[in-house]
């Protein structure tokens, strides 16, 4: 089964295309499929997120991409498109030079993610010299332009500084900087914010979209918080069970969600707007990877299932509207189930 | 920096003084017997043990023993060095029961061969061992892996003194017969090659047991370190795989290993008997055993207080050392 990733109507450069992706990592327990068909575009421009809980394959999917899972240990088919390479196909040393200079990863923990006994400031100039061949003297004004790029204060006393000696939104300032120093074209956000504050949470993505819009890059922007999502989004992709359920502009996915899973994702969110309805979880727990549920992977949670759905795999397509989605319900069915279930809901609130 | 070590400095004098005191109460207060009648010759008579007695100062009441060797340590020996005994001087401490010569020119004559030994060796297992644990960390159950790993187990199973006797019997006058080998301990000043070959045998075995720790360490910790997020973040930033291991990866599993190295050393230099032993060093350990055979207490007080003072040298450099490789932990 093959489907063209579907065109959404964002205007923009198309700078990474996913077409059936498929990650699967044998394991003496069976075959864990982490990601299992899956087909994306990301644009210039746009911040494309992914939201999905956890092993749902959202990170995955990335570091495949950037050639940081392990080839030998997976299995890997289909294609990733990059500026009209496919950098599955690329060598480890081909994709080095990509990473950190075309690609950019920034990762959830930045307590974890600088090397804790080299200096903050040399851990840039190393992404600096990897892949331009300055002078250290250079390569140090690079690094202080970007941190002040990225709003740290007093670039030159801190660049000496340990990154135990960062704040936690500091070090993932500090991040960011290193992912922005080539210029890259896509920016790989994975989970972000989970680690920070909440009020640092909301200046790092404030962050983000501000570089996507100076550098003029695309952001893939991975996070289980549709929150995060809300806030700095173009485009979602819903993910559960290595596969998508459902693809949409921002608005359209808050306003006219598709897919039953997105529906219970979003009933598990606290939204202001609906001040004193209680929060839903989704019942059940996401399946076992290496046992995925025939059929669609979420009916044995969904509330609407019916008799298709426990054998038939729902293909991921548009139904019209630019709003693919993978379900076996009609449209007008889902609609209808939403426009009841929102009116429950608020029923419920007042 | 300065005052951090002029401080440690003070606490490893301290430390060496209470050695001094615990070692002193453990051989001179504890053992029943009096030494005076063990170092009097065969059947002795009353008038030679009492002089024998007034000679080794032990007619004093034990605090007041205390205090001279103490005074000894502090000032010096030479003073009331008695006569026909060479080598006296600071620091004192006082002559052996048994030969009756200095025993700090007994152990200025050995620390150079133990030292030897234990420098030598570290050099050897510190190379074998870390690149082995990085070759059998980046081949992760290979071959190359196994094999490291099987050599690591004899190496730590093998008892020294049975790979020493083989290494003799090996390359000694019965096996191989090559000179070079021999046993015993040859003058660096006098001539160094020899000096080596000498040692290349004692050196190999006892670096064995080392090595054989070390790469599994290495290992582990190099293991443990590859799956941090910071050598994802190292790869993500597009650097050579080599400069990730070598660089970002062996930064953070070496640092371990220097705390380990330095107590080793230090442990060594307090003798590594059996190696001495078997190839007739005739070092600090062997000194150290046949001491505590005859119950030379000033000679055993005296390798003790070596080694005090190797264990509390080496810790403070370990620290140091530590302190400059991880940032985390600078003095505070």
């Amino acid at each position: 089964m093959s489907v063209m990733a579907p065109d959404r109507g964002f205007q923009g450069e198309t700078l990474l295309e996913v077409r059936d992706l498929k990650v699967h990592f044998p394991t003496p327990d069976g075959v864990v499929k982490a990601v299992d068909g899956l087909n994306f575009t990301v644009h210039r421009g746009e911040t494309f997120g992914i939201v999905g809980e956890s092993g749902s394959g959202k990170s995955v999917t990335n570091l495949t991409a950037l050639g940081l899972v392990n080839r030998k240990a997976a299995q890997i088919e289909g294609e990733v498109i990059f500026k009209g390479r496919n950098l599955l196909e690329l060598s480890p040393n081909e994709l080095r030079h990509i990473r950190g200079k075309e690609l950019a990863m920034i990762f959830q923990d930045p307590f974890a993610s600088l090397h804790p006994m080299f200096r903050v400031g040399d851990q840039l100039i190393e992404a600096v010299k990897v892949h331009s061949d300055v002078s250290k003297k250079k390569a140090e004004e690079r690094v202080l332009e970007l941190l002040d790029a990225v709003g740290i204060p007093k670039p030159r006393e801190r660049l000496r500084d340990y990154p135990h000696q960062f704040s936690g939104g500091m070090r993932q300032r500090a991040m960011i900087a290193m992912a922005l120093t080539h210029n890259p074209d896509i920016l790989i956000a994975d989970e972000p914010t989970t680690a920070l504050d909440v009020t640092v949470q909301a200046q790092i993505l404030e962050l983000i979209d501000r570089v996507k819009k100076e550098f003029d890059i695309g952001v893939i922007l991975i996070t289980h918080d549709l929150g995060v999502i809300a806030d700095v989004s173009q485009t979602v992709m819903v993910m559960y069970a290595g596969r998508a359920m459902e693809l949409a502009p921002k608005d359209e996915l808050f306003r006219k969600p598709l897919h039953p899973y997105t529906w219970g994702l979003l009933d598990s969110m606290p939204r202001i707007s609906q001040k004193g309805t209680r929060l839903l979880p989704i019942e059940g727990a996401p399946p076992s990877l290496i046992n995925v549920p025939p059929g669609c992977p979420f009916h044995p949670r969904c509330p609407h299932r019916f008799a298709p759905c426990d054998s038939e795999r729902p293909a991921f397509v548009d139904r019209g509207g630019g709003h693919p989605e993978a379900c076996h319900l009609t449209i007008e069915e889902k609609r209808r189930l939403w426009g009841e279930h929102e009116a429950l809901r608020l029923g419920v609130a007042s | 920096m300065g005052r951090y070590v002029i401080r440690r400095l003070l606490w490893a004098a301290l430390i060496v003084f209470v050695v001094t005191l615990l070692t002193f109460v453990i051989f001179y207060v504890m053992p029943p017997g009096d030494p005076a009648i063990r170092f009097a010759g065969k059947q002795p008579t009353e008038a030679t043990i009492r002089e024998v007695r007034e000679q080794l100062g032990l007619d004093q009441s034990l605090p007041q023993q205390y205090f001279t060797f103490v005074k000894r340590l502090v000032t010096g020996d030479a003073n009331d060095c008695p006569q026909g005994v060479e080598g006296c001087g600071w620091p004192g401490l006082w002559i052996s029961y048994d030969s009756r010569t200095a025993v700090r020119q007994e152990i200025i004559e050995r620390a150079p061969r133990t030292i030897s030994l234990a420098a030598g060796a570290a050099v050897l297992w510190l190379l074998m061992g870390v690149s082995i644990g990085i070759i059998s960390a980046l081949k992760r159950r290979s071959i190359a892996d196994r094999l490291a790993m099987g050599f690591a187990l004899f190496g730590i199973s093998a008892p020294v003194f049975w790979l020493g006797l083989l290494a003799l019997f090996i390359f000694g006058s019965e096996g191989l017969g090559v000179d070079a080998f021999s046993t015993g301990y040859v003058e660096f000043t006098s001539n160094p090659l020899s000096w080596a070959t000498h040692l290349i045998l004692p050196w190999s075995v006892l670096a064995l047991l080392y090595a054989a720790f070390y790469a599994r360490m290495t290992r582990g910790n190099l293991i443990d370190t590859l799956g941090e997020d910071y050598i994802r973040t190292a790869r993500a930033k597009g650097l050579p795989e080599r400069k990730v291991i070598m660089k970002h990866g062996l930064r953070a599993s070496l640092t371990p290993v220097v705390t380990m190295f330095g107590m080793d050393i230090a442990l060594l230099i307090g003798g590594a008997v059996i190696t001495e032993t078997v190839f007739n060093l005739q070092g600090l350990g062997n000194f150290a055993v046949n001491s505590a055979l005859s119950a030379d207490l000033p000679a055993i007080v005296g390798v003790t207080l070596v080694l005090a003072v190797a264990v509390a040298v080496m810790s403070l450099v370990v620290d140091v050392v530590y302190a400059y490789l991880d940032p985390r932990v600078r003095y505070s």
